[in-house]
């Protein structure tokens, strides 16, 4: 399991990723802290603009730059774009500037049953009741490390430690699409149907991705986001709202 | 100005450079597999370098032109015919309504794109024409072709003279820059990563001098490669990070895997090396069951390849600017 790390390291290192891509490192466990420097990061790079640069990926400790080297450079590409980073970077991070909160963000969960057919089984290993788990996990608000795995599928922790519990040795090969399940201190929430192994606790009737809307996701890096125990009933009259709004 | 699918080839999809600006949100990039050969193609039809392709794998599609249009194709070589007649890749080529293209035997690569004139009338999502299989979005209706499936083109092909138009196509000289081919390589060209250090040093070793072969279970997502496996020196957890094209992960299966253009946008497996953008159209290009090797190369070399392409590009286009002027009238 990733350690989870409270130390929060400053400055940061700048590693190539092939000569299309760098990766700033910001630390080396997760915390949410490093995620917050990652996001801040990852806001200041985007806004600044730089030439050539097509991505900017926050992960847990880690900014990715995807870039197009460009002719002007020819031979020191990776330098130049590096020290460019560091100039943008240098002003925001340094400053030591609260980073831009990203948004609150509430998302409905019916618990257990048909929807999270894994509570009881994590219930047990963490030796709870599946009442404290579901207390614990939608008692306080959690952080959007990043978006990965699939179009809008967030990674959102770190949650209690009570909740430890590792992957499912044995992945599902179809996990229904808006699965909240958790591992390793994480939630990640499934778009769409996708093979998964990670422990579904429940389901949100929310739409993660949706390719024709602006924006396509409902979460982005750096948000906060709070989940709220709905019943079954609640879950369907949402999830009819829902495909309303998006048919 | 339509085209109607007569029968849709194995995998045939549009895509063009991909999406991107979005793999933040986890938003695979897609686009062609082999982005040389999607851009020649467009070139050749006079067409700009990220307008849609169809790109079409192993066995090609048949279609039926119901309009007259310009094409061009480009990429592996699938005997492609027009009425039953051989008709060359690397060249603009004047199809009239009611004509045939249909593909044949596959004598090198796998993978061919075929670019129309103006392009195909299909959305625009999150800044692409690409198809996402995996994701069913973008594209013709988020998926490959099949039978019947009708293509509209953007904008018909103007002019009453078809014939004139194609003599006048056939008589520009069309040379094509040494960089935008894919010479044969014993090994393909890889750069080690932040990962590296962290595989056994034998694995490493292995990695760049023995022989891979390309798994069956390969993809647009990526190419499994079959070998020696790969161990690292302890297995500790990596945290989940950006992946590029050309990534090469290695899960605990030892087993490395070539991400290629569908691939996610993160992974938490550790990176053996980065293949050389400069190289991966030939990787695209090759077969499963296919020998693969590779060699270290430095970034600064990787970056120097990959800009002199892009300025056989830069040439290549300016050389064409007289197909351009022909098929736009201007």
């Amino acid at each position: 399991m990733p350690r989870v790390n409270d130390a929060v390291p400053q400055g940061w290192t700048v590693v190539p990723q092939g000569d299309r891509a760098l990766l700033l490192v910001f630390g080396d466990g997760i915390a949410v802290e490093v995620g917050r420097r990652c996001a801040a990061a990852a806001a200041a790079l985007r806004q600044a603009a730089i030439p050539g640069v097509t991505d900017v990926v926050p992960a847990f400790n880690s900014v990715a730059v995807h870039y197009q080297p460009r002719p002007s450079c020819s031979g020191a590409a990776f330098r130049q774009l590096a020290d460019e980073i560091e100039s943008v970077l240098a002003c925001t991070l340094d400053a030591r500037q609260a980073p831009a909160a990203g948004r609150q963000i509430e998302i409905p969960v019916c618990y257990g049953g048909q929807f999270g057919p894994d509570l009881d089984e994590v219930a047990a290993h963490c030796k709870l009741d599946a009442a404290d788990v579901i207390r614990l996990h939608s008692g306080q608000s959690a952080y959007v490390f990043m978006l990965g795995f699939a179009p809008g599928a967030p990674y959102i922790g770190v949650h209690d430690k009570r909740l430890a519990i590792g992957r499912r040795p044995t992945p599902r090969t179809a996990v229904p699409a808006g699965s909240v399940a958790i591992a390793n201190l994480q939630t990640m929430i499934y778009p769409n149907v996708s093979p998964g192994g990670w422990h579904i606790i429940g389901a949100t009737p929310s739409i993660l991705f949706d390719p024709a809307k602006t924006p396509s996701t409902l979460l982005a890096p750096g948000d906060t986001v709070r989940f709220v125990p709905v019943s079954s009933d609640e879950y369907l009259v949402l999830k009819q709202e829902q495909e309303r709004e998006q048919a | 100005m339509s085209i109607t699918v007569l029968k849709p080839g194995l995998l045939s999809s549009f895509q063009d450079l991909g999406r991107k600006g979005y793999q933040h949100l986890g938003v695979p990039v897609g686009g062609a597999m082999d982005s040389r050969a999607h851009r020649l193609a467009n070139l050749l039809a006079g067409n700009p370098q990220d307008e849609a392709t169809l790109e079409i794998t192993l066995s090609g599609p048949t279609l039926r032109f119901d309009s007259p249009a310009c094409i061009a194709i480009a990429g592996a070589a699938l005997s492609p015919t027009v009425n039953g007649k051989p008709v060359p890749n690397n060249r603009p080529l004047v199809i009239r309504q009611g004509d045939v293209l249909a593909f044949g035997a596959r004598t090198a690569g796998l993978r061919a794109y075929v670019a129309w004139h103006g392009g195909i009338d299909l959305p625009v999502l999150l800044s692409s024409r690409s198809t996402y299989l995996r994701g069913g979005f973008g594209g013709y209706k988020g998926r490959a072709l099949r039978a019947n499936d009708v293509l509209r083109l953007r904008s018909p092909l103007d002019g009453p003279d078809l014939d004139a138009l194609a003599r006048e196509l056939w008589n520009i000289k069309i040379y094509l820059p040494a960089p935008l081919g894919l010479a044969p390589r014993s090994a393909v060209r890889a750069m080690p990563g932040a990962h590296t250090s962290l595989f056994k040093d034998k694995s490493v070793d292995d990695f760049f001098s023995s022989e891979y072969r390309i798994s069956p279970q390969s993809e647009r997502m990526g190419y499994r490669l079959e070998g020696n496996t790969l161990e690292l020196k302890s297995n500790a957890q990596l945290l989940s990070e950006a992946t590029s094209f050309g990534s090469v992960q290695v899960p605990p299966d030892g087993k490395p895997i070539v991400l290629m253009a569908d691939r996610q946008t993160t992974g938490g497996y550790a990176k053996i090396a980065h293949i050389a953008s400069v190289d991966l159209p030939a990787i695209a290009q090759c077969m499963p069951g296919d020998a693969l090797g590779f060699m270290p190369v430095e970034l600064q070399e990787a970056q120097a390849l990959d800009m002199q392409r892009e300025e056989a590009f830069e040439q290549l286009c300016q050389a064409l600017a007289p197909v351009r002027r022909l098929l736009q009238g201007d």
